[in-house]
């Protein structure tokens, strides 16, 4: 071995590849020892990484939060995503690599802190009024009396709506509340807000549908 | 279709659901990065994440955190 901690390679010499074998988070994981905690660290440091990186998207969104705390919210993230990963290594299925299985969590993490931390203080309001949803687009006499009918249906078909659907779809698709955001403070998840969005819509499409007039909103 | 009326109406077609696309997204972005088709892979996703704002968020971050991690 040199001094500089390169090989020494005789000419004519052919120096094999070094074999690498593909890591095994989820063994090595649960492994524990030393080998385990290494593993462990490193999870975590990669999980870090990635809640950082989407603090950083994110952070014109949040330009009263100071350093200190945005630091704590991606360490919480981070913790949080960790014992994510950890208690669902059994349904690593090797689809894609382990480190962009593991991000994912990380990412969703910070996502859903750092919607919630902008939003803390923020009033959701559920019953607002029903402006107008179409713009004027100042087109044609005819295209004028065709936004002028879409809009009133849209408003009857929002009205003829659930009233949780209705709140669902107005905070959501209106306000624009992150769905994360409406989610806890109905006390309930995304899957289900998003389940009740989509029923909405498909109910405001198919009475758009019946008016002849879901082909204007193309 | 302006953007308050793709946000009520949705994208009207076939979609998974948030569980199902948290659980497809990494074989998904990495797939898209791959240049593979990813739609055929997971049918409905490319429909959610056009419904759904904070998926498509994090659809985005995840595909740009790997290709960060691809070129840092």
């Amino acid at each position: 071995m040199s001094p500089t901690g390169a090989c020494d390679v005789l000419p004519g010499m052919t120096v094999p590849a070094p074999i690498v074998q593909p890591f095994d988070w989820v063994a090595t994981l649960r492994t524990g020892g030393p080998a385990g905690d290494r593993a462990l660290a490193e999870l975590h440091a990669l999980l870090l990484r990635a809640a950082r990186f989407e603090a950083l998207r994110r952070r014109a969104s949040l330009p009263w939060i100071g350093a200190a705390e945005l630091d704590d919210l991606v360490l919480q993230a981070a913790d949080d995503a960790l014992v994510a990963v950890l208690s669902r290594l059994d349904s690593f299925r090797g689809a894609s690599r382990f480190t962009t299985w593991a991000y994912k969590f990380a990412i969703y993490s910070a996502a859903v802190t750092l919607r919630r931390r902008a939003w803390r203080d923020r009033e959701v309001s559920l019953a607002p009024e029903l402006w107008d949803v179409v713009a004027d687009r100042g087109g044609s006499p005819l295209q004028q009396v065709e936004d002028g009918e879409l809009r009133t249906a849209l408003r009857c078909g929002i009205e003829a709506l659930t009233a949780h659907q209705r709140d669902v779809l107005v905070a959501v698709a209106l306000e624009q509340v992150p769905i994360d955001v409406l989610a806890e403070r109905l006390g309930t998840t995304r899957g289900a807000l998003y389940k009740t969005l989509h029923d909405a819509r498909r109910k405001l499409r198919a009475q758009l549908a019946d008016q002849g007039l879901l082909e204007v909103t193309r | 279709m302006n953007d308050v009326l793709s946000r009520l109406l949705g994208p009207g077609e076939l979609e998974v659901s948030c569980e199902v696309c948290f659980e497809e997204l990494d074989r998904y972005v990495e797939l898209e990065l791959a240049g593979a088709d990813a739609e055929a892979a997971v049918p409905g996703m490319a429909a959610h994440l056009r419904g759904c704002p904070a998926c498509s968020e994090e659809h985005a971050s995840l595909t740009a955190l790997l290709i960060d991690g691809s070129t840092s």
